[in-house]
């Protein structure tokens, strides 16, 4: 360093502390400060804990990348319109006591899933439309899932689930089973029901 | 929101106070004086004398016509051969490096163009799990951030530090074994989400197993950095090296945080994961990105950036805006809605180092607009460096509640995310790489007339995924806001924006198939050898090519 170096001159030392002091507080506020804030809530009484199919359910969920087009959050009428569509209440930190990995998402290229199962809680009308969406919702882009799905001819074992498809799509030689992981993916579904009040005194 | 709106206000004034307080003590000479530093990538002599491997001989010479058409001084023939050795010490690891990148391109592209078509086919190719959207599309997604953009980036970088600091590689075998786990990862990761192992957070996929080949990756990627920098042979550190060196330490610790199993839940996770994910953004491809722009923008050009200074502020006050912007991707969401106001301050505060960044940098080649047309690699990374300060001026405004509410579940997202990850910072790559492989494999691109296919192929294609998109996305988000629209009227009316995004992507993914192609020719000696244009050695000094006599 020559005698002309002056006090705003960049060097290493300076350098990585400056990056990691800036860091470092970006992190204690986006991450630390959430931590210890959110560590003690507690679940609501109305909450149950996902069963062991629900979560095998979840993660097929996950799996299969539901998440980049459906959303988790309602968001608060004063936004949004997100209640008026039944899409439910504005949710709170305690609606996701047993959501780790969150599934909050980004995108509603399809509609917040939050609710669905108190919105629409028919085992088979979720079965028929995970394997062909187009034949319940006209005009949807939701990709279908026939890999969940087996179809055969004849008639299905004891103890498996067929689905019972709307006419315009049942072919009358063949059954549609649905695979164990469409069962339990379905039985997530059922289970996302926040419909009960949200903890009092519990805000955003 | 009345809090807010204040809040936004002030933030408002003290951004204008900060600029006008900085101007003053800039005036007053308080930063000192800037020039030596600035002037630190050329060597004695080469002020004046334009760069560019990628032009022809012509172009070369109505290059150097353009910015200086008298030029006599040379450079002397010590500093060619010690640039020459800089050169010549990170060969092998970037050539490594940005071939893997080019191979992560095409076929991250081609897993986008399937994405894209999937939305408006909903029943093409669903008979296989792996090719479904809900995988499909983070496969994407993985491979342009950490197999395209990152390998890419981390060529570029490994590339400048040499040139940076006057001084040879030191420790090129770590970065090279880094740049392999690292690419082993994206590999692996890539099978673990095709087989239905993803972990479930946008933008940190990969098991947490797999990422810590990442994590050792980048961290041995960095260590040359800091081996080279105990040899530097320069006084002043330039711009680029802030960046780069403070991008290669953020990026190990943040993923490393992102990642660690067992530490995050529920609502946490999601405030950390957008605390990762625009950090990824903000603080390693951005920083490559402008790295690579401070770097060739004023070589190419022969013409040092227009404010040492400046460059300063903008660097400081991006790394501590830019830090604490994550909670804008939860707007309306289930987090403290501190969290979310302080990071929309801090996104309106970003106008401040976007704004030195772009005066820096636009400032430098303002006048001299002519070189875009001679300079292959200018082309890319002054429409790189512009499209940074458009998206950042749109992500600002994004961030905004009001507009927010309208844009954050939409397409329009996706576009802002394209103009940033593709027009800003893959653009930039594509420039660098046009200058460096010359370089690497000491001959020059075979076919020029294929960079300027790629570079309208990329453009024109680009032009309409975003414009469409961005359009789409918009009522998109207007429909949906509606009660009275059913819901379905606000995916219907995204099929025509979705079938022009599949063209306008259709069209990127060709150029880059012919980049590819053109990078493999060049890479196999196929094509036909033009006169040593590439070559750091006579030519370059050759007195007719000054005047544009070689054709
Ligand atoms: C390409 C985007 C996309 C993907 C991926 C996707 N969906 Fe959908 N989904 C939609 C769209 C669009 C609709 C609205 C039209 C309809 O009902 O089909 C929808 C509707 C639904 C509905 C009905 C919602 C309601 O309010 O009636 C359910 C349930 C659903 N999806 C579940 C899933 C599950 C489970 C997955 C993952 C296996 C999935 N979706 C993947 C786009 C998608
Ligand atoms: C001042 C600078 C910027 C601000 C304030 C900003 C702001 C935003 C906002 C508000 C979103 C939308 C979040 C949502 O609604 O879900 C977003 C998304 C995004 N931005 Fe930016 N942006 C900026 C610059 C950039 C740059 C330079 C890049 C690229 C290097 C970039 C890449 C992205 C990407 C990839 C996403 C999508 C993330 C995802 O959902 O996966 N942004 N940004
Ligand atoms: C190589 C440069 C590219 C980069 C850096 C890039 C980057 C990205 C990013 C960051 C996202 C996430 C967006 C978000 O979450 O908001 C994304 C999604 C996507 N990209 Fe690209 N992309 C590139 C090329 C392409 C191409 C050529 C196509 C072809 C059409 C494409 C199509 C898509 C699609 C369809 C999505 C998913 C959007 C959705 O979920 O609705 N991308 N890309």
């Amino acid at each position: 360093m020559n005698a002309k170096a002056n006090v705003w001159d960049m060097d290493e030392l300076r350098l990585i502390t400056g990056a990691m002091v800036i860091l470092g507080g970006a992190t204690g506020i986006l991450v630390v400060m959430p931590y210890l804030l959110l560590q003690n809530v507690t679940p609501p009484a109305a909450l149950k804990p996902y069963t062991n199919e629900q979560l095998v359910g979840r993660q097929s969920y996950i799996a299969n990348g539901c998440v980049y087009c459906h959303s988790q959050q309602p968001r608060d009428t004063k936004q949004a319109p997100d209640a008026k569509r039944g899409w439910g209440r504005p949710t709170v930190a305690g609606d996701y006591a047993y959501d780790t990995p969150h599934l909050l998402g980004t995108m509603r290229t399809g509609p917040d899933l939050m609710n669905i199962g108190a919105r629409q809680p028919s085992k088979d009308w979720h079965l028929g439309h995970l394997y062909q969406p187009r034949a319940y919702t006209p005009g949807s882009i939701m990709p279908s899932y026939p890999y969940l799905f087996e179809v055969r001819k004849g008639q299905p074992k004891p103890g498996e689930t067929v689905v019972n498809l709307p006419p315009a799509l049942a072919k009358p030689d063949e059954v549609v089973v649905a695979k164990p992981e469409a069962l339990a993916l379905v039985s997530y579904l059922l289970s996302l029901d926040r419909t009960y009040p949200a903890l009092a005194g519990e805000k955003r | 929101m009345d809090f807010t709106v204040s809040l936004l206000l002030g933030t408002f004034l003290l951004s204008v106070a900060a600029l006008f307080a900085f101007v003053w003590s800039m005036s007053t000479g308080l930063f000192g004086d800037g020039t030596a530093a600035a002037t630190q990538i050329f060597a004695p002599n080469e002020l004046g004398t334009v760069e560019d491997p990628a032009a022809t001989a012509a172009q070369k010479g109505k290059l150097q016509q353009t910015m200086d058409a008298d030029r006599r001084d040379r450079m002397s023939v010590a500093d060619a051969e010690a640039r020459s050795r800089a050169d010549g010490s990170t060969s092998l690891v970037v050539g490594v490096c940005l071939t893997l990148a080019v191979v992560w391109l095409v076929l991250a592209s081609l897993a986008g163009l399937i994405s894209s078509i999937k939305l408006h086919a909903p029943d093409w190719w669903v008979q296989y799990d792996w090719l479904t959207f809900g995988r499909i599309r983070p496969i994407h997604l993985n491979l342009v951030a950490y197999g395209w953009c990152s390998l890419a980036g981390i060529g570029v970088a490994i590339w400048l530090i040499p040139r940076l600091l006057k001084t040879e590689l030191v420790g090129a075998r770590y970065a090279l074994v880094g740049g392999a786990l690292w690419s082993i990862g994206v590999l692996v990761g890539t099978v673990a989400i095709a087989t239905g192992h993803s972990d479930g957070l946008e933008w940190l996929e990969f098991p947490w197993q797999i990422d810590i080949l990442l994590v050792v990756g980048g961290g041995l990627v960095g260590f040359p950095l800091w081996l080279t920098l105990l040899q530097r042979k320069v006084e002043h550190l330039y711009v680029s090296v802030w960046y780069i060196g403070a991008g290669l330490l953020w990026f190990p610790i943040l993923f490393l945080i992102a990642n660690w199993p067992g530490l995050h839940f529920g609502v946490q996770q999601a405030a950390m994961n957008w605390w990762y994910g625009h950090n990824v953004l903000a603080l390693w491809f951005t920083p490559i990105g402008l790295a690579a722009a401070y770097y060739f923008i004023p070589k190419v050009l022969g013409k040092p950036i227009y404010s040492y200074n400046l460059s300063l502020l903008g660097f400081w006050s991006l790394a501590f805006f830019y830090s604490q912007v994550g909670g804008h991707h939860l707007i309306g969401g289930p987090v403290p809605s501190w969290l979310i106001t302080i990071s929309i301050v801090q996104s309106v505060m970003m106008v401040i180092p976007v704004f030195a960044v772009a005066v820096n940098q636009h400032l430098t080649v303002l006048g001299n607009f002519r070189v875009l047309i001679h300079s292959p690699t200018l082309r890319f990374i002054v429409l790189g460096a512009m499209m940074y300060t458009a998206t950042s001026v749109q992500g600002s405004l994004e961030s905004l509640r009001t507009v927010n509410t309208v844009t954050h579940f939409t397409h329009y997202t996706v576009a802002h995310a394209h103009l940033g990850l593709y027009g800003f910072f893959s653009m930039v790559m594509f420039g660098s790489i046009y200058f460096i492989m010359p370089r690497v494999m000491n001959s020059e691109w075979p076919y020029p007339k294929l960079i300027a296919l790629h570079f309208w192929l990329v453009l024109i294609g680009f032009a309409i995924y975003f414009i469409w998109l961005s359009i789409g996305g918009w009522l998109q988000g207007l429909a949906m806001l509606d009660e009275k629209t059913p819901f379905i009227r606000s995916v219907a009316l995204t099929l025509p924006y979705l079938q022009a995004r599949s063209i306008g992507g259709g069209l990127m993914t060709l150029g880059h198939l012919i980049f590819a192609a053109h990078f493999f020719a060049m890479g196999w000696k196929f094509g036909p050898k033009r006169l040593g244009a590439a070559l750091l050695g006579p030519s370059l000094f050759s007195p007719r090519l000054a005047k544009g006599a070689v054709a």
